[in-house]
């Protein structure tokens, strides 16, 4: 393959997990990732590696479990209504411990919703999404080159952190062809895992488990796990920013909501208005402290979302109130207008007086 | 304990039946007359025998056997509710020359694993089912299972099962057996000592099966449950003997991967 070609996002992805090192991915149907799961068909069986169509989401999430516990690296996606149904899952992989990849490609909501693209899955994403105290990792690309290269970093930290990775991108994303180049180099290290079930030859029989009755057990395993989701948060934070140095104006966004304020930056500046945009590449940990770092020069933040405000309020609370936020959403597949952004940045700030004509 | 023969006084004792090294020294924690125990022990056998424990992965249910790690001297992982089998092929295919079974109640295998269970079954997944049938929910109180007798009264249907309402007892040897996937399927019970050879050898038979490479087994287990059944231990093993045989036929169904029954 060419080192650089043209893929779409949910293609790039999939070529990402293989060269990667995955070693089993488990789908179910659904679209707007369908094609992800068609291209690891493809490609997983042609170089050994296991795929599984699974009858159920519910299944291809216990499959991930499966592998992950055998100490594979083993990935599973779908689209926000699959995501709903591998919850249970999700919260077992966490507090087992497990590194696991998840990849939502977010379509319209609630229920059935459409395949547009939407960002509705921020809270369930961000929070844990499943049941009890447990944080996952959230990865946000915003191009079919991040497609593939945040597929990279979900694998490494996951196995870093023994922890659920999920890489939450959008119909969009997904569909749409870009230029990509191609990872090169080896995939990331994989670490000892000596809490793998490979059969207890030599050494004493390992189980992995998440019911812990034993007295007080559970309280000490839920504070062993806090305290990495502390370190995660210390150590894994990731944005990008674009002229922020002087901004009167901040943008925040991620994903496909990222690259309509990239061009709404633009457009503000060329008409004289110091705009700048944080972009979280990563939505958990979430990026607080830059943006309360940035607040005090701002005269306003636009957040802008495929929601009804959800990440806005990661936003809030990095800010209290000390910035006027505006906010610009879309819901149920519309995405966010230029315009709108634009007329939301004006609100905080004036276009520079155009000189007259001479 | 060695197995050495000792000398005491004139005359030899030689020890005719140890632990298995597959089972560990744990106090049960199984009510008395429970069959997981006795299934517990006869796997752990089956393990020794086909040398094998070194590299069988079992996956526990949710059910009253999720402990199984208590007790079971091989890798064992907890699978959520219903979903054993999917964790189990993903091992298997993951690790294809390692042993894996999975062991599940009825509950977890026959209501909310039912996706599951007839998947793995139709792929013919080289994996073993233990499935222990005691026709209820024993981990959270004897609520009514798909396998519930019709008639059997259970915390859930006070009034006995009936059929019109909430259907008939299912019958899983019989519902996979129209599959082409399986290669053995096989019913037996744990109704006296005859049944716990015969239980015995059903799972040596599966276990080899998969060694050799053939494919998916499943060896339902009708079991007591006597705390469920609100009966004494033996009088469990009767209802076992007399009321679930009725129902469920004690049989093999498949065998090597051709239809008996
Ligand atoms: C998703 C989910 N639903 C319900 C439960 C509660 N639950 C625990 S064990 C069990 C049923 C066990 O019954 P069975 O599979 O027949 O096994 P037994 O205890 O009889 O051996 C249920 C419903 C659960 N743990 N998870
Ligand atoms: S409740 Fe029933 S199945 Fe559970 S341990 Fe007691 S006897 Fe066994």
């Amino acid at each position: 393959m060419a080192d650089r070609v043209l893929m779409t996002g949910n293609d790039a992805l999939g070529e990402g997990a293989i060269r990667a090192g995955c070693d089993a991915y488990f789908g179910y149907p659904i679209t707007p990732q369908n094609e992800l799961t068609a291209y690891m068909a493809v490609n997983m069986l042609r170089l050994g590696r296991v795929f599984i169509q699974a009858e159920s989401e519910l299944a291809a999430i216990n499959m991930v479990f499966g592998a992950a516990a055998a100490g594979k690296r083993a990935m599973t996606s779908s689209s926000s209504p699959g995501i709903s149904l591998k919850q249970e899952g999700i919260s077992f992989i966490a507090a087992a411990e497990l590194p696991a990849v998840i990849v939502n490609v977010q379509r319209g909501g609630p229920g059935l919703g459409n395949i547009a693209p939407a960002q509705g899955d921020y809270f369930q994403a961000t929070r844990g999404g499943g049941h009890g105290d447990y944080r996952t990792i959230v990865l946000a690309p915003d191009s079919a080159q991040e497609m593939h290269d945040l597929t990279f970093d979900a694998f490494a930290l996951a196995d870093r952190y023994r922890s659920p990775v999920i890489i939450l991108s959008d119909g969009r994303l997904g569909q749409m062809m870009e230029p990509i180049v191609l990872h090169k180099g080896p995939p990331p290290p994989v670490p000892p895992k000596p809490w793998a079930l490979t059969g207890a030859k030599g050494r004493p029989a390992n189980m992995i488990r998440s019911l812990i009755m034993e007295d007080g057990a559970l309280e000490k395993h839920n504070i062993h796990l806090q305290a990495k989701f502390k370190r995660i948060l210390k150590e894994v934070v990731r944005y990008e920013e674009r002229e922020t140095a002087d901004a009167d104006v901040l943008l925040v966004a991620y994903g496909t909501s990222a690259r309509i304020a990239k061009g709404a930056v633009i457009q503000a500046r060329s008409q004289g208005i110091k705009a700048g945009l944080l972009r979280p590449l990563t939505l958990w940990p979430y990026p607080h402290a830059r943006l309360r770092a940035l607040a005090p020069r701002l005269k306003g933040i636009v957040v802008i979302e495929m929601s009804a405000g959800q990440m806005l309020e990661d936003v809030q609370l990095a800010v209290g109130g000390s910035v006027p936020i505006a906010f610009v959403g879309r819901m149920g597949g519309g995405v966010p207008e230029e315009r709108a952004v634009l007329a939301a940045i004006r609100r905080f700030a004036k276009p520079a007086r155009r000189r007259s004509r001479p | 304990m060695s197995d050495a023969p000792r000398k005491a006084g004139s005359r030899t004792i030689r020890s005719l039946y140890r632990r298995p090294a597959a089972l560990k020294d744990t106090p049960t924690h199984y009510c008395p007359g429970c069959g997981h125990g006795t299934v517990h022990k006869l796997l752990a056998e089956v393990l020794d025998t086909l040398g094998i424990r070194e590299r069988t992965i079992g996956i526990a249910p949710v059910g009253c056997a999720v402990r199984a790690y208590y007790y079971l001297n091989c890798d064992i992982s907890e699978a959520a509710h219903g979903r054993a089998p999917a964790v189990a092929c993903a091992i298997k295919r993951c690790l294809p020359d390692r042993i894996v079974f999975s062991y599940q109640g009825d509950g977890d295998l026959a209501a909310i694993g039912m996706g599951e269970t007839i998947h793995a079954a139709n792929r013919g997944e080289n994996i073993t089912v233990v499935f222990v049938n005691n026709t209820v929910y024993g981990m959270t109180g004897g609520q009514m299972a798909p396998t519930t007798l019709t008639g059997q009264r259970t915390s859930t249907t006070p009034g006995g099962r009936d059929a019109v309402s909430t259907g008939g007892p299912l019958h899983i040897c019989e519902l996979l057996n129209t599959l082409d996937g399986p290669w053995h399927i096989e019913r037996v019970a744990l109704d006296g000592p005859a049944g716990v050879r015969r239980t015995r050898k059903a799972l040596t038979t599966a276990f080899q099966a998969q060694i050799d490479g053939k494919g998916y087994s499943l060896i339902e287990v009708l079991s007591p449950c006597p705390v469920h059944m609100h009966l004494p231990p033996v009088d469990a093993m009767r209802f076992v003997k007399e009321q679930m045989v009725a129902s469920f036929p004690v049989k093999i169904f498949r065998q090597e991967g051709k239809r008996l029954a």
